[in-house]
């Protein structure tokens, strides 16, 4: 059985994948875990996983562009210089002058 | 070259990486198994010259401290091969290929070891070499393989320093214990300017041409050069080679053009130790054939 591992090499970090082990069970592959990736105490967790237990999802398309979600779908410069320049705020705002 | 072919070139050669589940060429495919069985079949067959010294190191803590390199180096050759298995090519089919001689592995570890100035020098320059190899391995097309590089770069440099520590410990001892280790590098550094391969131009590389590898082989020699004849010089030791000067101005190594019809004849398995070691991997694989039926059986 292959069995992906996971491990954290500091206590409030995430776990990432570290790499594998072929064991015949759990017991045998946490004795691999422990040798390959914790026995310089490099690691304070490591997650053993069977690899069929992976769902793996690769595909992520975005046919409608939903830019709304993301931040690169605002462009607010333009709304901003002439809200500030109704308020008659424009001198003071920060980086005034080489406002576009 | 197909056009998906093609695309797949132009990805890699931009920096790209490719995952075990992503579509690629089949020549791609093959070049790397064979590149990264290779680097597999070292890991496992360069603990056999230090395997020889466990009984004859000197101190307990040196016994301790070989003891600990070998079990790393076979952890590599764990985790190396399990990346060749994720590429269709099981661990026992490897193995087998090893032992039969079809595939290679490095050219330092075709040679014996004849004193313990020889394991000093192979832990200290032999892994300093091979580090800077494993370094540009890091950047390698291939996520996985580049993955794992980190964590056994990572252990190499342990090595290293316990090479050098060695090293060190006998050139501060007596004349004997120096002369010892000037005859061991005399003896080494022929293999050590053969490591790093023929100084083939990148862009004629397969492996460099589908970024397996992202350095020349000369670029990793010059590499090596910079970093460690300085180190070898200023503790009094002569590198057998007149020839060998760094240019002041491009900065460039210069050195007696190695024999590269004796590399290729050492890694094809003519090397001064290449069968004794074959023969020892075979012995060695049908004497622990009853651990693996034990562990299995105890799982089943």
């Amino acid at each position: 059985m292959i069995f992906e591992v996971f491990r954290q090499e500091r206590k409030g970090q995430p776990l990432q994948h570290a790499g594998t082990v072929d064991a015949p069970n759990e017991r045998f592959a946490e004795i691999y875990a422990r040798e390959q990736y914790g026995r310089r105490q490099e690691s304070v967790a490591l997650w053993l996983v069977p690899r069929e237990a992976v769902n793996e999802i690769d595909e992520f398309p975005d046919e409608f562009e939903m830019k709304y979600r993301r931040v690169d779908g605002y462009s607010i410069k333009a709304r901003l210089r002439e809200a500030r320049e109704r308020a008659g705020t424009l001198e003071a705002a920060p980086g005034a002058g080489d406002a576009g | 070259m197909d056009t998906r072919t093609q695309e797949f070139l132009d990805y890699v050669q931009s920096g790209g990486q490719v995952e075990t589940s992503d579509w690629m060429p089949d020549e791609y495919r093959s070049k790397l198994v064979k590149f990264i069985e290779m680097h597999g079949n070292s890991e496992l067959m360069g603990v056999l010259p230090e395997r020889d010294w466990i009984l004859r190191a000197p101190t307990l803590q040196r016994k301790l401290a070989l003891t600990a390199k070998i079990q790393d180096e076979v952890g590599h050759a764990q985790l190396i091969y399990r990346v060749v298995e994720d590429l269709g090519k099981p661990r026992s089919a490897s193995l087998d290929d090893l032992v039969s001689g079809k595939s290679k592995f490095h050219n330092v570890f075709h040679y014996p070891t004849k004193t313990w100035g020889d394991v000093g020098v192979i832990a200290w320059l032999v892994d300093a070499a091979a580090i800077v190899s494993q370094k540009a391995l890091l950047k390698c097309s291939y996520a996985p393989y580049a993955r794992i590089m980190k964590k056994i770069c990572w252990e190499e440099s342990f090595h290293i320093l316990h090479g050098r520590d060695v090293i060190l410990a006998m050139v501060t001892g007596s004349r004997e214990q120096f002369a010892l280790v000037q005859e061991a590098l005399n003896r080494w550094w022929e293999p050590l300017m053969h490591f790093h391969g023929n100084p083939i131009p990148a862009e004629e590389d397969p492996m460099y041409v589908w970024r397996i590898k992202s350095q020349a082989n000369e670029d990793a020699r010059q590499e090596f050069l910079d970093g460690y004849v300085p180190q070898i010089l200023e503790l009094g030791l002569e590198i057998p080679d007149k020839a060998l000067v760094k240019d002041g101005e491009t900065g460039v190594w210069s050195y007696t053009e190695p024999d590269w019809e004796k590399l290729r004849a050492v890694v094809t398995g003519h090397g001064p130790a290449s069968e004794e070691r074959l023969a020892f991997r075979r012995l060695s694989r049908e004497d622990v054939a009853w651990v693996e039926r034990v562990v299995l059986a105890e799982a089943a």
